[in-house]
């Protein structure tokens, strides 16, 4: 029980030492604010003890100064606190542009990690050290939170949306992955490990035992869903081409049914992508029907999350070409839950 | 026996010391059992509270022992995970809704409201009455739901898990809880206009008590609050039972919204705790001074700002749920707002201290108790509003900790402040002093040494609400159990020396500890059934001490 003990947390991430130094700044502050409300509490309680039961001491109404200084050198302290607070968090959530992207999938009560060339783990997590790593998170069920204290990193995991935190490991090692948002009998053993590795040692790691990549994975679905039906990215489409959309700027005609003024736009980043699989009404590209059917029920968030690797992939003139094994998609049309939408 | 007592100028007095052994008063003019059950003074209601919620807390604190005997290995040993997860449940159902909510507002506030106004009851005595049953049903229903084999979603309720996943009794439990919410609703609603249409001639709003002030402030929060935790509950019923979509992702809705929405109840329900414990102690550190409370105005307006920015710091419990970052930022800030009334408060209080005349009576240890913990608990704040570090601490036992330190260390030790301070007015009855220090001193130490190694635990990174753990997190939560068994001996002591008090406790003159206010120096101890012989006349502020001649006054 004593030799596994210890005082400070790893620490294993750029943004860690930030933190603790943060951290450091708020113990000593709180520290001597309490010591120093401890010791006048004594020393007043002892210096004016009752001595004489007759006494009725001289009344102090106020004293402005004295008011002014203990209500503004509070608000100086908060304040550098809060743009303190502000910087490191801004480190800890905005990640750099060029992290590698890593997925997870928690359900009741595992991690499911899924890594662009094709590996696959569950309850661990292996990353290079030295490289920013972003991790998109989703549910299948509850809602769980993906947390590494050793990187001081964490981030709610709710179903039904895409969610991210980002981190650059420091230190190779094996550290605890929680899940630390309450999510039933076995949150407490919703635990997994994230594996630090030296680059070379990574390459390694991912070279043995990896399935074909998930952005082929996805290209497999894209055809076995169907998707290729209608999204054929030449002049037969009957819907949008997809080819070279991730992350710009898409001008929509309708949300939810209802049209919107001309020239609005969304940005497709994976939240979309999501939305316009599972929602096909949500957001409708300008110039196009909503003839889609929705994917609700019909693809997991793993496969979900392969499909947008996929999409995120796909350059000009990638589109493939409806082949025979992908069948018009008689079930999907004829259960077609969409309202024709004016 | 000599006790001090203090010449009043002010008020219109009928005595030095009022009233006689023998006199008719609110415990012993009528003795029947349905005398109680259908009581509309306002002073047996209290006492009705005082044993429902006594009862609630013992539940609550064995809920407690069994949730740190557990986490006493890291393996789960003692209970099943399910047993686990739905003992801490239960644990905080009950000491939040069940018993902190309605502690010193219910018990203290419907005692202390009329007397310290001068008035003869508060403005509805038949609603007061109605809502001791709502309270009393609601525990019932809550304590079936227990029965029927309990609710495992944590005290929080998050949806889809509460709507959708889990199997247990969530339905009994939210309907227990509206049905509670509503007693807190019409107290609120009461109080409010008691305050505002009953004061007695001379008491403008300048001149009321700070509990007073505190009381009023909280009942602000109830009123407006606590509708919201009601509709939200409802929702969940709605979507739980009919399957309608509002949180569940699957069926169109939206779990963060339900985020939104319980802790826009439930962040100013904080405030519903604190509140009154800090108007208690402004009134038990200015009797145990013996001096006027430093800077009066502005510790009232406090509690007022307090309850008003406790309206918009909801967000800080959802920094890590993916709201929008600015958000988070706006939200950050506004909850630092909360630390500055707070930190008025103390600074005041030690003004008050400074050139006083201070003795140490059970009520003052537990003061000073109240004082060493709201400090903590407020200081670990600062860690959870600041940004950077609260992406690192929430969620782990840090939070654990300080809110414990906040709703224990500062509730409760306000609670038992205040229940020591009027005790002597409630039952006409002394304690013995020496275990009152002891039972403070008791609960001091075990509370902190329960609950301090939890925040490095937290720091640690040691998540909250885990039934198994890893072997590295073990020696601090030894510790946390060991601390536990002490704290339960202090919270336990009272509930032995209290009743042996109320039966064959020495009688108590109408003010033993020469306190100023109302009900101290207007009214018998214990008070008459219509509280005041004669309507009082205030004609000067409260705690006015230096204005009085002090005289040893013998009976």
């Amino acid at each position: 029980m004593f030799e596994e003990f210890k005082w400070l947390p790893d620490q294993a991430s750029t943004v860690a030492p930030e933190v603790d130094m943060l951290m450091l700044f708020i113990v000593v502050v709180t520290v001597f604010i309490t010591a120093l409300v401890t010791v006048l509490t004594l020393g007043f309680a002892v210096a004016f003890r009752r001595k004489s039961e007759s006494y009725i001491p001289a009344p102090w109404f106020g004293c402005i100064p004295l008011e002014i200084g203990w209500t503004l050198i509070p608000v100086g302290i908060c304040l550098v606190m809060f743009s303190w607070g502000v910087k490191v968090y801004s480190n800890i959530v905005i990640p750099p542009a060029d992290a590698m992207e890593i997925y997870a999938v928690g359900r009741q009560w595992m991690w499911k990690i899924q890594h662009p060339e094709g590996q696959r783990e569950i309850n661990a997590l292996h990353v290079p050290i030295g490289r920013p790593v972003k991790v998109t998170l989703t549910s299948e069920d509850v809602i769980h939170c993906f947390s590494i204290p050793a990187f001081r990193v964490k981030q709610d995991v709710v179903p039904g949306r895409y969610s991210s935190l980002w981190f650059q490991a420091t230190k190779a090692g094996t550290y605890q992955l929680f899940c630390s948002e309450y999510c039933g009998t076995e949150h407490s053993r919703m635990i997994g490990k994230v594996i630090v590795m030296e680059e070379a040692d990574y390459q390694k790691w991912l070279s043995e035992g990896a399935e074909s990549g998930q952005a082929l994975q996805g290209r497999k679905l894209y055809t076995k869903l169907q998707c290729v039906t209608c999204h054929t990215g030449n002049a037969e489409a009957k819907a949008p081409n997809l080819e070279g959309i991730y992350r710009k700027h898409i001008p929509i005609s309708h949300i939810d049914g209802v049209k919107i003024k001309d020239g609005t736009k969304v940005f497709a980043d994976d939240s979309y992508i999501r939305e316009s699989i599972l929602y096909p009404n949500a957001k409708v590209a300008a110039g196009w029907e909503s003839i889609m059917p929705t994917y609700q029920g019909l693809v997991t968030e793993e496969e979900l999350l392969q499909v947008i690797a996929y999409i995120k992939a796909l350059n000009q003139g990638q589109t493939p070409p409806r082949t025979e094994e992908t069948p018009t998609p008689a079930t999907i049309q004829n259960k077609n839950p969409n309202k024709e939408v004016n | 026996m000599a006790t001090v007592g203090l010449e009043s100028k002010t008020f219109e007095k009928f005595a030095d010391v009022v009233g006689h052994d023998d006199d008719l008063n609110y415990l012993n003019h009528d003795h029947s059992v349905l005398s109680w059950l259908f009581t509309l003074d306002h002073k047996r209601i209290g006492l009705l509270y005082l044993v429902t919620i006594t009862l609630m807390f013992l539940l609550g604190g064995a809920l407690a022992g069994a949730i740190r005997l557990e986490l006493l290995t890291p393996k789960g040993d003692f209970l099943t995970a399910d047993t686990y997860n739905k003992a801490f449940t239960a644990h905080g159902i009950i000491m939040l809704f069940f018993f902190l909510i309605p502690s010193i507002p219910a018990v203290l506030g419907n005692f202390l409201v009329p007397l310290m106004i001068g008035a003869k009851d508060v403005a509805f005595p038949r609603l007061n009455l109605f809502s001791y049953y709502l309270y009393f049903a609601g525990s019932v229903i809550a304590l079936t739901a227990l029965l029927l084999g309990g609710v495992d979603t944590g005290w929080t309720f998050y949806t889809p898990f509460s709507s959708t996943y889990s199997n247990s009794y969530v339905i009994v439990m939210a309907v227990g809880l509206f049905v509670v919410g509503f007693s807190s609703i019409l107290t609120g609603l009461n109080f409010i206009i008691t305050v505002h249409r009953m004061r007695c001639p001379g008491l403008t709003w300048f001149r009321l008590p700070l509990f007073i002030w505190g009381i009023y402030a909280t009942s602000v929060v109830q009123l407006l609050g606590t509708p919201v935790i009601a509709v939200t509950l409802g929702l969940l019923g709605v979507e739980r039972t009919l399957g309608v979509g509002i949180f569940d992702p699957r069926l169109g809705g939206d779990p963060i919204l339900f985020q939104h929405l319980f802790w826009f109840y439930s962040h100013p329900a904080v405030y519903i705790m604190i509140l009154p414990s800090l108007g208690v102690t402004s009134e038990v550190i200015a009797t145990f001074s013996r001096k006027n409370v430093f800077g009066y105005h502005i510790i009232a307006f406090s509690s007022i700002a307090i309850a008003v920015f406790g309206f918009i710091v909801w967000a800080h419990h959802m920094f890590t749920t993916g709201i929008s970052p600015y958000a988070a930022m706006v939200f950050s800030l506004l909850t630092f707002s909360v630390a500055i009334p707070s930190g008025i408060k103390v600074f005041s209080w030690l003004a008050t201290m400074y050139g006083g005349s201070i003795s140490f009576g059970t009520p003052m240890i537990y003061a000073f108790g109240f004082l060493g913990l709201f400090t903590i608990g407020g200081m670990t704040g600062l860690f959870l509003s600041t940004l950077g570090t609260d992406i690192h601490l929430h969620d782990t036992y840090f939070i654990v900790a300080h809110f414990h330190y906040i709703m224990v260390g500062g509730a409760i030790m306000g609670y038992m402040a205040a229940i020591h301070y009027w005790w002597p007015k409630m039952t006409g009855r002394l304690y013995s002093e020496f275990w009152g220090k002891l039972s403070a001193g008791i609960t001091f130490i075990g509370f902190n040494f329960t609950f301090f190694p939890q925040f490095i635990l937290g720091y640690l990174g040691m998540p909250r609400r885990y039934y198994e753990y890893p072997d590295e997190f073990q020696v601090l939560n030894v510790f946390s159990t060991a601390g536990a068994t002490i704290l339960a001996v202090g919270y336990l002591m009272p509930l032995v020396y209290m009743p042996y008090s109320f039966f064959f406790g020495e009688k108590a003159n109408s003010n033993p500890y020469g306190g100023s206010t109302l009900e101290w120096t207007n009214t018998t101890s214990p008070p008459s059934p219509h509280n005041f012989e004669k309507t009082p006349v205030v004609t000067e502020e409260p705690y006015h001490y230096h204005a009085k001649e002090a005289a040893v006054v013998s009976h």
